[in-house]
């Protein structure tokens, strides 16, 4: 397959740019929401239009009412997210959770599946277990209570998990803390008693839950997959997210670079525009190198991903490594370059700076992932 | 072509590579006489070399892209790409290497008479001729269009005078391609890119020993070099027209950073896991240095994999090799900054059988050329600035 889009995807890039750049603009809805200080951190009504577009069931069957599309169709979308900073719940609810839900029964997704793809509802994932993300290590505990679950511990870093109709949360089964198997997924719903969000605005306006689950009772069927064996399925979440991230943050590096070349273009200094000044032209054409590289890979991985490479696993890691110190070096070049005026408010540049933060943390940051890359090639 | 004719293609190449290139050509490549590089005065290190060579040019494999008139097997891209795949396989040896292939071929399918492919692409493909690139003046690099050789027109030859630098391997060359400036007026419309033998009186070559101890270049003289205008009906001396050879230079210059950049795959390898067997403990500050590498060398192939895929459909930006380039360039002086690194004082053996003669230390200070040779990482940078970001006056 040849490392470019073909036309089906070029018109979806063109119709998810122009519809991300319009509905989803940084005035429409991240300042919007922000400066009335929105508890959900996102619009509803953008959400109702993902799901217009069908972008809600992106990765969902046919058979079960989605597009049947692959990961570089949902990247496609995410790059045009980060491009405009669009806050949504895409990338946790119909990347994550929808992943997740593929591996479900058919109850499952007859329960859950029809009001994601309506966009009446979104979903969130809990993974983490304290401030660094590690999957490897699951302490979140679900005991054998009668026909089912009694579910206690703590997650954190729950995106949009306040907002969630409901939530898949990786926990233990069996086994200890650090085991790779015993570990099962289930879809709690919002109202379950005995889970309690406290929830907290982070730097780039997104919120984010630290949930606990207090001996939460939860029905055999909540859940997903088989019991013990949600690492596979949690592995596929992990990969389809740390892909779908990869692409949102190409996004980002993409739209902090256009303004800031922009910028170079415009703004005059010592009489003459500073975009001809040697120093300044070098570190943006470096930075449009490295933007380049990193778009490649993040197509590639998605690409692995689709075919179902043995290889998608590390090039995911790869991907969300180099995509991470590539998005990290346009926006700090994009505020330096911009000069006094980037570190206004009242400038996008700095948005991108707070969002590229955020989405480093998200699934493992660079050091996480370039560690990760290294045990792969067994070093 | 359908799949299945591609898979029929596949099939038929890779028992024609089993039957004709001998075990011997399968084995990596250790020193420089065992590249086979053709010309007036090629001798052929072994029969296994011969044998693979000329299987090679009768099939038209030398060149397996170009077309059946000229030498070449006539394949489609596809079709070569297959081949390509197919010799990586097996590790079959390059049959024939030269800047004929690389660099003057590529610029006469592209600006040549008819008369000039038949004979010059046909010398090339049968490995008859060895080509050397007459670009860089000493006081001309970077800023390549002041150059000064010139060549006076004496009505049906010109008579050229002026010096070359880093010209590769000109002492073994039996041509020069080379930028001779033939209108003082014109900077840019006042150059020719004339064809010449290196035997004509006057030419002189001088070897260039470099800091790696070896000398793949020369300083070339040229003293009153009398250049015939025409080498018989429809061959005349000069690629394109008279005074328009910069849009040759320039056109070959994207094929030189093409070839340089490694974007085929020879610079995308990865280093940490052969590292740490080949040297035992390694330090966990270094290791992560490595691991930085083989993401950024991972990532890169995925670049170079994504720039070819598009360039055969016209997809990639006319400037792009210029970052790819840049690019392939740096990361392969830091794979081999990384390689020393993790070798130890090993690594810094000049001559011992254990090092090959120093391959280490030696292939080190060649990558310093890279980012030099062929445009240096500076004017990469200047010409993405200009050409694919639009900022003024780059």
């Amino acid at each position: 397959m040849p490392l470019y889009y073909d036309d089906d995807q070029t018109m979806l890039a063109d119709t998810a740019g122009q519809f991300m750049a319009e509905e989803g603009s940084i005035k429409n809805q991240l300042r919007h929401w922000r400066d009335r200080d929105c508890k959900d951190g996102f619009g509803h009504g953008l959400w109702q239009q993902f799901a217009e577009m069908g972008f809600t069931g992106i990765l969902v069957d046919e058979d079960d009412g989605g597009l049947g599309m692959g990961q570089v169709e949902a990247n496609i979308v995410l790059e045009e997210i980060g491009r405009n900073l669009t806050p949504s719940p895409f990338l946790s609810s119909s990347v994550l959770a929808a992943t997740a839900l593929k591996h479900g029964s058919n109850d499952v997704k007859g329960r859950w599946l029809p009001s994601l793809l309506s966009g009446e509802k979104v979903y969130g994932v809990a993974i983490d277990e304290g401030r660094k993300h590690r999957p490897e290590t699951i302490g979140c505990k679900a005991e054998k209570s009668g026909n089912g679950f009694k579910l206690s511990g703590k997650k954190d870093f729950v995106i949009y998990g306040a907002s969630s109709e409901m939530i898949v949360v990786a926990a233990r089964t069996s086994g200890s803390d650090s085991d790779r198997d015993g570990v099962t997924l289930f879809a709690v719903p919002q109202d379950a008693a005995g889970m309690s969000h406290d929830s907290v605005r982070l730097v780039d306006s997104s919120m984010a839950s630290h949930i606990t689950f207090d001996g939460v009772e939860l029905d055999g069927d909540a859940v997903i997959g088989e019991v013990d064996g949600g690492r596979e399925v949690l592995d596929a979440m992990l990969v389809a997210g740390r892909v779908g991230s990869a692409a949102e943050g190409v996004g980002v590096a993409r739209g902090a670079m256009d303004m800031t070349v922009d910028y170079l273009r415009q703004r005059k200094q010592f009489g003459k525009v500073i975009g001809e000044f040697q120093a300044l032209q070098h570190r943006a054409s470096h930075l449009y190198s490295e933007v380049e590289i990193a778009r490649a890979v993040t197509i590639k991985a998605a690409q692995l991903v689709d075919g179902g490479s043995e290889k998608a696993d590390l090039m995911a890691s790869v991907a969300k490594a180099k995509v991470a110190k590539v998005a990290g070096l346009a926006v700090r070049e994009g505020v330096q370059m911009h000069g006094g005026i980037g570190m206004t408010d009242e400038y996008d540049i700095g948005l991108y700076m707070k969002r590229d933060r955020a989405l480093q943390e998200f699934l493992g940051d660079q050091y996480y992932h370039t560690g990760r890359v290294a045990e792969l090639s067994g070093y | 072509m359908s799949d299945s004719d591609l898979e029929a293609f596949r099939a038929e190449t890779r028992a024609w590579l089993e039957a004709n290139c001998p075990p011997e050509m399968r084995e990596p490549v250790r020193d420089e006489d065992d590249i086979y590089w053709g010309g007036r005065n090629a001798t052929f290190k072994s029969d296994a070399q011969k044998a693979w060579f000329e299987a090679c040019r009768d099939k038209g494999y030398t060149v397996p892209a170009w077309p059946r008139d000229y030498g070449g097997a006539g394949l489609s891209p596809a079709q070569a790409k297959v081949l390509r795949e197919e010799m990586a396989a097996i590790n079959a040896r390059p049959p024939l290497s030269s800047f004929g292939i690389w660099m003057l071929g590529p610029a006469l399918l592209h600006f040549g008479t008819e008369g000039q492919k038949q004979r010059f692409l046909n010398e090339i493909a049968r490995g008859e001729i060895r080509w050397c690139q007459g670009y860089s003046e000493p006081g001309s690099g970077s800023d390549l269009v002041s150059l000064q050789t010139f060549g006076e027109d004496k009505g049906d030859h010109w008579v050229v005078n002026g010096q070359k630098i880093w010209t590769s391997y000109a002492d073994k060359a039996d041509w020069i391609f080379c930028l001779v400036r033939t209108d003082k007026d014109n900077k840019y419309q006042g150059i020719t890119f004339m064809l010449y033998d290196m035997a004509s009186a006057g030419v002189s070559t001088k070897p260039i020993l470099l800091i790696s101890g070896n000398s793949p270049f020369c300083e070339t003289f040229f003293d009153d070099v009398k250049v015939p205008k025409s080498y018989g009906e429809d061959v005349p001396a000069q690629v394109g027209e008279v005074n328009r050879g910069w849009d040759v230079a320039k056109y070959l210059l994207g094929h030189e950073r093409e070839m340089i950049s490694g974007a085929d795959g020879g610079n995308t390898g990865t280093i940490g896991a052969a590292l740490a067997r080949a040297n035992g403990a390694i330090d966990p500050v270094l290791r992560a240095e490595l691991a930085q590498f083989d993401v950024d060398a991972l990532a890169y192939g995925a670049m170079g994999e994504k720039f070819l895929d598009e360039i055969k459909v016209g997809k990639a930006h006319p400037a792009q090799p210029n970052m790819m380039k840049y690019a392939g360039t740096e990361l392969n002086k830091r794979r081999h900054e990384l390689m020393m690194a993790a070798g130890g004082s090993h690594a810094l053996e000049w001559e011992s059988e254990e090092t090959s003669g120093g391959k280490p230390s030696r292939n080190w200070l060649r990558t310093k050329a890279n980012s030099i040779e062929g445009g240096t990482s500076e004017v990469m940078l200047n010409v993405i600035s200009k050409r694919i970001l639009d900022l003024p006056g780059a």
